[in-house]
């Protein structure tokens, strides 16, 4: 094997990994095991990957090209820059987490709940590999399909109408992008992204912008989000806001900011007020919610305003920050959702007003959720300090009062954590937190220690990322050169 | 002495096997014992299909310059050959569904109807090569009448008289009108073969002549009815909620072929001339198939209703590439017309099982439970529902893609963004099946299978499903070779 395949490995192993699983009548353990296994198998190809990448070169790397619509010129051209690198790290490490709860709390009807999550994993790679256009709506829309089918057969009693809900928002923004794609690419007569030339036309640009806008999403695109966050299993929510909403961050940056630098100036005031209202608003929604899952659900809310800000700041610290911060906000979602649904598994309900208390004789849970507020809320020395710290630089170089509204941003998020950390663990013991519900148990503790350790690691050492996401560490200069 | 023409027999082989096969069929009603009378008349419809397909094949392979054939009645090239080989496996795949579906409450007339089948088939691929007017509609009734009785068979089942009566009625209407309108333009040219016809026209500058300017509306006008496109598509819905579910899937999938294939050679070879006409003609009608289809669908309960009205909109979708009239647009026609073909019959089939499980019509509130209790079923019928609204899980999504960028390339993006918007309207009646099949337990509605116990084993349906499900997931990955087919096929045409 070349090392080039190993980005085709990233995808094909998970879509393999979940046909075996439809295929063969394992049992329900031997289901859940494989698909464990298969999902850390990817982990290690992703490491392997990692230490082989070379950050000092520019342009696409572990690059494969194959005709596929050869007429239309559409290809399967896969590869990754470094900053692909980490969202793809992103993925199959949130995704091994998210796939163990699945083990640890037993799913119903196994074959197809662990088939659809290596799906799931295996699309989502796809995303932010893509090279080529249509390749890119492929993986963008195969997300979806198991993201529907998890929501709605595993989720809450709303489920239905938050999966109708769910599709028609994100499909509307795809197809649009479609549109967009069909004219781009016939216009410019390829459909791959390193080659095809920028594009000034601003209507191509809007229809991939409200994609984008949809996926990540900003304000006033979020309709979708608090139900679906709240119906789904949490292992689910905790992918759909920590990695697949990423996909609509890393679709400004890699297709509609690189691709369309004239449209993106042009538009530049719109959608850093987009994002500015994404941050205040979301934020503000997540500090007067009365759930666990709906203050997570609007941070991200309010995260991806914050990393659009630090996108559309169009500077280089803006890039750096924001990639960072997608990386920070993407472990921190994913674990604070799977927190959440330990506490539903121990009290039934995430509702602050039955919860509280719950610190008491439960260390564990207590330290890791603490760990986890503190580095969201953006403690100076946290990985989320530095990519905000970077967005709200970036930001400044464009105008002071942006940085002034994401500042406004960090102070709202440091009140929500807070009160989300003491309705949950301090406070009077609410009615529905019993003696009986026990701490973490070992199995959780392996699912969040890692998301925590590497949180931690990067809080120590923001750079790995920061220094490392664009070649020659010069993002703006990247991005004008369209990662060439 | 009456001088009689060359003929070419290979070039109309498929058909001539097809014929021996309904003929033979046919004598087994008679001659075989009814015990053995349904698997030997399969066997013998089964023959006949294969048959067709390898010959089809031979000549899409035999045939690549294009040449007429029967003193220029018959085009033999690879335009013809590609769409007699998706008739042919329509005709097997529906072969197998109906040896286990068909008449089964009475077990009557069992060879007759795959006698019928093969007969029908035959005229598609008859229709799909004809070179002349003549032709075109005596291949046109050939089929029809054929499925008229294929609709009233099974005459104890409520319904299927109605259907039949239904499709025969408004179905001569469609057939008057091609049948005027190729007099009109015989009237107006004096020739009644398709490249004489535009001959005539380029030289004696008719293009403007109104009365071929209504001799092609009225074709138009009948081929729209065959294709079941809007607003010609009134019998649509009824029809294929009356008909066997088995013929509903044959004739969902197959008459579409035929319709869309020949339509597209008709226009190009004997009407290049007025293409501004035709193909504002048929953008047009897209548009309305599209919304009456989509915003129709929305509203269906009953499973196989909603299905006709989706395959009115698949029209609209199939219109697109046939008004660009372009060779991308040909392609793009070909390519779509053999992935709508293979999940409009999987889907009707998947009904088929579950109607014949509960012994009433499917709707969406007793389709609950369904996609766990019959996975494999279930995961087909998953996968043709998102292919059919354009999601990344087959070729639907390459499909179109295709009809969107030839729309493009004709310059109307006004288009794209019609079909943009059908897709995503279509998508709430696609969610809707799959939620209640995945999604709503079936306990809470009391569903439960009329026989008891275990469904029926029904291993030819299975196979048959499987085959769809191969074509309409497998052109996603072998879009490059079937891209090739498709454009080899329509180089044949004048473009």
């Amino acid at each position: 094997m070349t090392v080039s395949s190993f980005t085709s490995l990233l995808i094909w192993l998970p879509l393999g990994g979940a046909l075996v699983i439809w295929v063969l009548p394992l049992s329900r353990y031997a289901t859940g095991a494989l698909a464990v296994l298969v999902a850390l198998a990817e982990v290690g190809v992703w490491i392997e990957q990692a230490a082989r990448f070379d950050f000092s070169k520019s342009g696409l790397q572990y690059s494969q090209d194959t005709p596929w619509i050869k007429d239309l010129h559409v290809s399967y051209h896969v590869g990754e820059y470094p900053f692909s690198l980490w969202l793809v790290g992103l993925t199959v490490v949130a995704m091994a987490a998210c796939i163990g709860y699945g083990f640890w709390v037993g799913r119903d009807r196994p074959r197809a709940y662990f088939g659809l999550m290596l799906f799931l994993t295996g699309a989502t790679v796809g995303v932010f590999v893509a090279q080529d256009l249509l390749l890119f709506y492929a993986f963008f829309e195969a997300m979806l399909i198991p993201l529907y089918i998890l929501v709605g057969v595993w989720g809450g009693p709303g489920r239905l109408g938050a999966t109708v809900k769910f599709l028609i928002y994100t499909m509307a923004g795809s197809l649009m992008m479609l549109a967009a794609i069909v004219v781009y690419g016939l216009k410019v007569g390829t459909f791959d992204l390193v080659d095809g030339p920028p594009s000034a036309s601003r209507w191509i640009f809007l229809g991939f912008m409200f994609a984008f806008v949809i996926k990540a999403p900003l304000f006033p695109f979020h309709g979708w989000l608090p139900d679906t966050y709240r119906e789904g299993p949490p292992e689910v929510t905790a992918v759909l806001s920590g990695v697949v909403a990423k996909a609509g961050t890393y679709g400004m940056l890699r297709i509609a900011i690189a691709k369309f630098p004239d449209p993106t100036s042009y538009y530049r005031t719109l959608f850093l007020t987009l994002a500015a209202a994404a941050l205040v608003y979301g934020s503000l929604l997540a500090f007067r919610s009365p759930d666990f899952r709906g203050v997570v659900a609007y941070s991200s809310l309010a995260q991806s305003g914050l990393i659009a800000l630090g996108l559309f700041s169009g500077t280089s610290l803006g890039f750096d920050g924001a990639v960072l911060q997608m990386v920070a906000h993407g472990l921190i979602s994913t674990a604070l959702f799977l927190i959440a649904g330990t506490v539903e598994r121990r009290a039934t309900t995430d509702q602050f007003g039955l919860l509280g208390g719950m610190a008491r004789g439960r260390p564990a849970l207590a330290t890791l959720l603490m760990t986890l507020g503190v580095i969201s809320l953006a403690v100076p020395g946290s990985a989320s300090f530095a990519g905000e710290f970077l967005i709200l630089a970036g930001s400044f170089q464009r105008a002071w009062w942006w940085a002034a509204i994401g500042a406004a941003g960090v102070v709202l998020a440091a009140m929500y954590m807070l009160r989300l950390i003491s309705a949950v663990l301090h406070e009077a013991r609410g009615p529905t937190v019993h003696d009986e519900a026990l701490d973490l148990r070992p199995g959780e503790l392996a699912l969040l220690v890692p998301l925590v350790g590497i949180l931690l690691a990067l809080s120590v050492w923001p750079a790995g990322i920061s220094h490392h996401s664009f070649a020659g560490d010069a993002p703006a200069q990247q991005v004008e050169a369209q990662f060439k | 002495m009456i001088h009689t023409p060359h003929v070419d027999w290979f070039a109309i082989s498929t058909i001539l096997a097809l014929l021996g096969a309904s003929f033979v069929a046919l004598l087994s009603a008679v001659l075989v014992p009814r015990s053995a009378r349904r698997p030997v008349a399969a066997a013998i419809a089964a023959a006949g299909f294969v048959g067709g397909l390898v010959t089809s094949v031979w000549l899409y392979v035999a045939s690549a310059d294009g040449s007429l054939a029967v003193s220029g009645a018959f085009y033999r090239d690879r335009w013809t050959a590609l769409a007699q080989i998706v008739l042919c496996g329509v005709g097997l795949a529906t072969t197998l569904v109906g040896a286990e579906h068909m008449t089964r409450r009475t077990g009557d007339h069992i060879a007759e109807f795959f006698s019928l089948l093969l007969a029908s088939v035959a005229g598609m691929a008859f229709f799909v090569g004809s070179a002349n007017l003549m032709v075109m509609f005596l291949a046109l009734e050939w089929f029809s009448i054929a499925l008229y009785v294929m609709c009233a068979v099974e005459y104890d089942l409520e319904g299927s008289l109605e259907a039949g009566l239904k499709y025969l009625i408004v179905g001569s209407f469609g057939s008057a009108a091609l049948l005027f309108g190729s007099a009109l333009v015989y009237g107006a040219t004096g020739r009644i073969g398709f490249a004489q016809i535009a001959e005539v026209v380029g030289a004696q500058g008719l293009a403007h002549d109104a009365l071929l300017v209504l001799g092609l509306a009225m074709i138009i006008a009948g081929l729209a009815f065959k294709s079941s496109s809007a607003p010609f598509h009134m019998w649509t819905p009824d029809v294929y909620e009356g008909a066997p579910t088995t013929v509903t899937a044959f004739m969902s999938a197959a008459t579409k072929v035929a319709a869309f294939a020949l339509a597209f050679r008709v226009l190009r070879t004997a009407f290049p001339q007025e293409l501004y006409l035709w193909s504002w003609a048929f953008a047009g009608i897209a548009v309305a198939s599209l919304a009456v289809g989509n915003l129709a669908a929305l509203v269906q309960r009953n499973v196989k209703r909603m299905l006709a009205y989706s395959s009115i909109s698949h029209a609209g979708f199939l219109l697109i590439g046939l008004s660009a009239g372009s060779a991308l647009g040909g392609r793009a026609l070909m390519y779509y017309l053999i992935v709508y073909a293979a999940m409009a019959f999987g889907s009707f089939a998947v009904v088929a099982a579950r109607e014949r499980e509960l012994g009433e019509a499917v709707t969406l509130d007793n389709l609950a439970g369904f996609g766990w209790e019959r996975p494999f079923l279930g995961l087909a019928m998953w996968l043709f529902l998102f292919g059919f609204a354009g999601l990344p899980v087959g070729g639907g999504f390459v499909a179109k893609f295709y009809v969107l960028s030839a729309a493009y390339r004709h310059g109307w993006t006004w288009l794209v963004v019609v079909g943009v918007i059908a897709t995503l309207v279509s998508l709430y009646y696609y969610l809707a099946v799959v939620r209640a099949m995945f999604m709503r337990p079936s306990a809470e509605l009391r569903v439960a299978p009329v026989a008891g116990g275990a469904p029926a084993r029904e291993s030819l349906l299975h196979v048959a499903v499987g085959l769809a499900l191969a074509v309409s997931v497998g052109s996603l990955f072998a879009v490059g070779p079937l891209i090739d087919l498709a454009k080899h096929a329509a180089s044949a045409l004048p473009l």
